[in-house]
């Protein structure tokens, strides 16, 4: 046998696993210090609310809330601030890799190895997915003009059940250790007898918890997309985004299995001695990457299409044209649902196999790039003759279609399998996917952020500093990745601690001048914050319709009230608001006054959060292998899901007169936005 | 009739009237509005199901490519007892018709039939569970475990996840009797037993996929 | 008729279903639907006791019992499906036939793929695999 880590030789109490106090790190103060000085944040804050006697609101209108736009609000709070610790992840590489010239630099390979696997995971899982979910989650059921997802409740439970996985990846900083194996833990290095910490364990939980609550959502908004929207809007009248989300969610339930398959196979291999990926007893390595990627293709396509939804929309709304090809935009968005399920040898084509199956999986690769193609000039038409407003939506939009072209130009040439064997596993791959990832996914997100911004809090964001973001971003990332392209041409492979060639050493500095450019792009993004919540009364949005939008959300209040419309909108065309709007313009007053009637709401329920506790207390307790924790875990989420069940009262009514006095509200607004006299609300 | 119904049937919204004829009949099923909540709450399950399916081919293509790689140990002929699977086959199945039936008595709104029913679907998949874990211990008693081979892991592991899921439709099972026993049967009610239905049915579709690929490929002729 | 009955009533109207839900409930009565189940209990038992069958007969050529076997697994799950889970070909299914066609075309993308790659994995170092064959 190999030799074993102390913990690993048997020194397992009953009562507290393998947890004693050697797990936590007191040789290595950065995270230590970092943790705390975070710890201490979170709880000031925490003791801040409690002083103003803000916990049962929290409590009533966030923590329990079941409606899709307060669910949607915090995946994305939830994903700032996972960005703002996956980017000090990558700040500390940049410095390391800056300094690390004939010299150790400053970090510990022990530690610099679990920075780069937090990294990748966290901007993954916990930002690029959680920030596209988010704004799914908000957009979506207004988009289709229904008052909310299909299952509010398991909405809730999704959320935070990916809390829970991000908050144990956290936990990971200071009790006990962090992956040291890269992002996709490939075996055998992730395998019991090379890796025998819990960092790996961390990863599998964290992951395996976080993924079903994105299964959970992907089934949701599956479901509410194809079962849930206003009378007549048919399936060619969606507005762009709710496809491409459509799309993905179709991914996340395709591919999310695959990944809990898989991870359960080495979950297995760990903690009850199967063979799946061992060196030894027939185990094969290669399956674990077969299926990995298997799964990681179609998540890099999860986390793009929804990007393209949002640029679509931003795109036409700025051109102030509707979108260009739209039915060509849908044929697209559906052909890359199901062609990225047939690319993912392209993530391994040096591992040997022969030139059929690479040649195969080269040439579905590229066809990818022929859909995407057709989105990027039906974006450039859909602005050629528009009357464009340079907002800095539109400018993440055309900063995004210059740069996803790049990235998508150096992903064709590593399609060719001769050309991967050059490049795999260099910086070039990096470059690679960090140009598409954070000029589409990223971008995307933030434009997304920004357009409905006013939706979900009734005020813009400050333009000034959203503009001064953009640029500090785009040039940063120009800075800090171009550099790599070079470097990975020069040979320079990932994830090097430290290097002794000499040559490498400029670009690698600049590449750290990209990411303070980059700092400073997310510092102008707080400070955009900061300003916008100051000065909400100039920038207050009373009309609902900011940006003269085409689509649902627009035609009712900002912020929109719990049920969204009092009456559901009836859709008559592709861009169903727009229509509206015409048509009231047209015959100088808004449409007649609805009949209302009474309509029933979920119920606020705190089943997320409780089996969001006992589902951290479980992937803690499998984690250190504590049994009796993960047992009581395991009864307390059972027992959860029974309590709700039991309940009688899943509804409340909202009465008509609610409805009627809420839905004036939004026809005085609109009667004022479209200029329209006021006697027209009558 | 509840508003989402209304809504269904026209007659409101910003054109007033019912400009494009939302009556029913010609109007395609995609443009009438937001589905019944039966429709959606079963169409979520169902798609819950495709992707549990899908799990399921991840631990499939596990199987398949390690089937061969026993590292010197026993194969699947030499473990596999073909009548014990007919035994397991055949308990399964009736355990699937016998929820079948409490689905007929549910809409028949008959409660004892219902228990009577499903209690036969628990009993007929304990005993499954049962044969499955005594085969189990059986194969790990001749130091035929899941750490012995590759193959004999993706085994366990494929028809071990099988299990797990029978176990929980279990839990689920005598979870739908206890609260048709003290509220009877009620919309939600309902439309939960129509899930677990489906998935108890699709624990039966791949039982037929896993007893045709393991037991019967792995000890017939077949390598 | 209690609500539940109204709604899956203008549910027929309006042409959609439930998975797992059969059309001729509302209408039927429990025998024809017990019926119902019992046929494909029956079909359902003739066919598994056909595979097993198949797998210990020297009556097929050899080869052929795999294929034989496969074909007999997929029918089943085709008489499930319909008898069972009630997934039919008319319109008010589309949907959910559709979420199936989806599903049945993931898995089996991940299983060939799966299999061919890995059948093709030491394409390029079969020396080396078949020194270590020779080894072991």
């Amino acid at each position: 046998m190999s030799p074993l880590h102390p913990v690993e030789m048997g020194q397992i109490s009953p009562i507290f696993g393998k947890l004693n106090w050697d797990s936590i790190p007191f040789d290595e103060p950065l995270p230590l210090v970092s943790s705390a000085v975070v710890a201490i944040a979170i709880l000031s804050i925490l003791g801040w609310v409690w002083k103003k006697g803000l916990f049962p609101y929290l409590w009533k209108e966030w923590i329990t809330s079941v409606d899709h736009k307060r669910i949607g609000v915090m995946y994305c709070v939830l994903a700032a601030v996972m960005l703002l610790r996956g980017f000090s992840d990558a700040l500390l590489m940049r410095s390391q890799q800056a300094i690390a010239y004939m010299n150790p630099g400053y970090l510990p390979p022990d530690h610099y190895d679990q920075i780069f696997s937090a990294h990748g995971t966290i901007m993954i899982f916990f930002v690029a997915m959680t920030f596209m979910i988010g704004l799914m989650n908000f957009a979506l059921p207004l988009q289709l003009g229904v008052r909310d997802v299909a299952f509010p409740t398991l909405n809730s439970v999704s959320f935070w059940l990916t809390a829970s996985g991000a908050l144990l990846l956290n936990i990971s900083l200071v009790v006990g250790e962090f992956a040291k194996t890269g992002w996709v833990v490939y075996p055998p290095l992730s395998e019991l007898r090379f890796s025998p910490g819990v960092g790996v364990d961390y990863y599998l939980w964290a992951i395996q918890i976080s993924g079903v609550g994105t299964l959970l959502s992907g089934v949701n908004l599956v479901t509410t997309i194809l079962k849930m929207r206003a009378p007549g809007m048919g399936y060619t009248r969606m507005p762009m985004f709710c496809w491409t989300s459509l799309a993905a969610n179709l991914l996340i339930v395709a591919a999310f299995p695959i990944l809990t398959a898989t991870l359960a196979m080495l979950t297995l291999d760990r903690y009850l001695g199967f063979h799946f990926f061992t060196n030894e007893a027939g185990g094969n390595q290669m399956m674990f990457v077969n299926l990995i990627w298997a799964w990681g293709h179609p998540e890099v396509y999860i986390l793009i299409l929804p990007a393209f939804g949002i640029f679509s929309e931003v795109v036409s709304t700025f051109s102030g044209k509707p979108l260009f090809g739209y039915r060509s935009m849908i044929a697209a968005t559906m052909v890359i649902c199901i062609l990225s399920f047939m690319v993912w040898l392209h993530h391994f084509f040096t591992m040997g196999a022969g030139a059929d199956v690479n040649g195969f999986f080269g040439i579905t690769t590229m066809i990818i790039a022929v859909p995407t193609g057709v989105k990027v000039f039906n974006w450039l038409f859909t602005m050629y003759g528009g009357r464009i407003r340079f907002t800095s939506m539109m400018l993440w939009s055309l900063g995004f279609m210059v740069t996803f072209v790049i990235g998508g130009m150096t992903g064709v040439l590593l399609a060719v399998p001769p050309a991967d064997f050059v490049l795999h596993n260099s910086l070039f791959l990096v470059a690679h996917f960090h140009n598409v990832v954070i000029g589409g996914v990223l971008f995307g997100a933030f434009a997304g952020l920004t357009y409905w911004w006013p939706k979900a809090f009734g005020f813009t964001l400050d333009e000034r500093w959203g503009k001064r973001a953009f640029w500090f971003w785009i040039v940063g990332f120009y800075v800090a990745f171009m550099p790599l392209y070079v470097l990975g041409l020069m040979g320079m492979t990932r994830r090097l601690g430290h290097y002794d060639v000499a040559a490498w050493h400029p670009w690698l500095i600049a590449a750290a001048v990209g990411a303070v450019l980059i700092a400073i792009g997310i510092a102008c993004q707080i400070v955009m914050i900061y300003v916008s919540i100051r000065d909400r009364e100039r920038l207050a949005d009373t009309s609902g319709d900011p940006w003269d939008g085409r689509t649902l959300e627009w035609i009712t209040t900002s912020p929109p009230p719990p049920f969204n419309f009092a009456v559901l909108p009836n859709v008559q065309g592709e861009e169903a608001y727009w229509d509206i709007k015409s048509r009231a313009l047209e015959k100088k007053q808004l449409s007649d006054r609805p009949e209302y009637e009474h309509f029933e709401m979920p119920h606020n329920s705190p089943t997320g959060i409780v089996t969001a506790f006992f589902a951290t207390v479980m992937g803690f307790a499998l984690i250190w292998h504590i049994w009796w924790m993960v047992i009581l875990g395991f009864l307390g989420a059972w027992a959860t899901f029974v309590v709700f069940a039991w309940r009688d009262e899943a509804e409340y009514e909202v009465p008509a007169e609610e409805a009627r006095r809420r839905d004036a509200e939004r026809r005085r607004a609109k009667a004022i936005l479209l200029g329209l006299p006021e006697d027209s609300v009558a | 009739m509840s508003a989402q119904a209304a809504a269904r049937h026209g007659g409101h919204g910003h054109g007033g009237g019912d400009p494009n004829h939302l009556g029913h009949g010609d109007t395609p099923i995609s443009e009438q509005g937001p589905a019944s909540k039966r429709i959606v709450v079963a169409y979520g399950f169902w798609i819950f199901l495709l992707s549990d399916f899908i799990m399921f081919s991840g631990f499939f293509a596990a199987y398949a490519v390690l089937v061969g790689e026993t590292a010197g140990g026993p194969g699947g002929r030499d473990l596999f007892e073909l009548p014990l699977v007919a035994g397991e086959t055949a308990l399964l199945l009736l355990s699937s018709f016998a929820c079948g039936m409490a689905g007929i008595a549910m809409h028949a709104r008959s409660i004892k039939w219902f228990q009577v029913a499903m209690a036969a679907t628990a009993l007929l998949g304990a005993g499954f569970l049962a044969l499955e874990l005594y085969e189990f211990l059986h194969l790990i008693g001749e130091g035929a475990g899941p750490g012995r081979s590759a193959f004999l892991s993706a085994f366990f592991a494929l028809v071990g996840c099988h299990g797990v899921h029978v176990a929980l439709g279990l839990a689920w099972l005598t979870t739908m009797m206890a609260q048709v026993w003290t509220k009877g049967f009620r919309e939600d009610i309902d439309r939960r037993i129509a899930c677990f239905m489906l998935f108890w049915h699709a624990l039966d579709i791949i039982w037929v996929a896993l007893f045709t690929v393991v037991y019967l490929l792995g000890a017939g002729a077949a390598t | 008729m209690s609500e539940r009955d109204m709604e899956m009533e203008s549910d027929h109207e309006t042409g959609d279903s439930a998975p797992g839900e059969s059309d001729e409930h509302d209408g039927a009565s429990v025998a024809i639907q017990v019926r119902n189940y019992l046929v494909g209990l029956g079909l359902a038992t003739v066919l598994t006791a056909a595979s097993f069958w198949a797998a210990g007969t020297g009556l097929i050529y050899g080869p052929g019992i795999p294929v034989a076997l496969i074909a007999l697994a997929v029918a089943q799950m085709g008489i499930h499906l319909v008898f069972f889970l009630h997934i039919t070909t008319g319109p008010d299914n589309s949907n959910n036939v559709l979420a199936l066609a989806f599903g049945v075309l993931i898995v089996g993308l991940v299983l060939i793929g799966t299999i061919w790659i890995m059948n093709h994995l030491d394409h390029n170092l079969m020396p080396m695999g078949e020194m270590m064959r020779m080894q072991r």
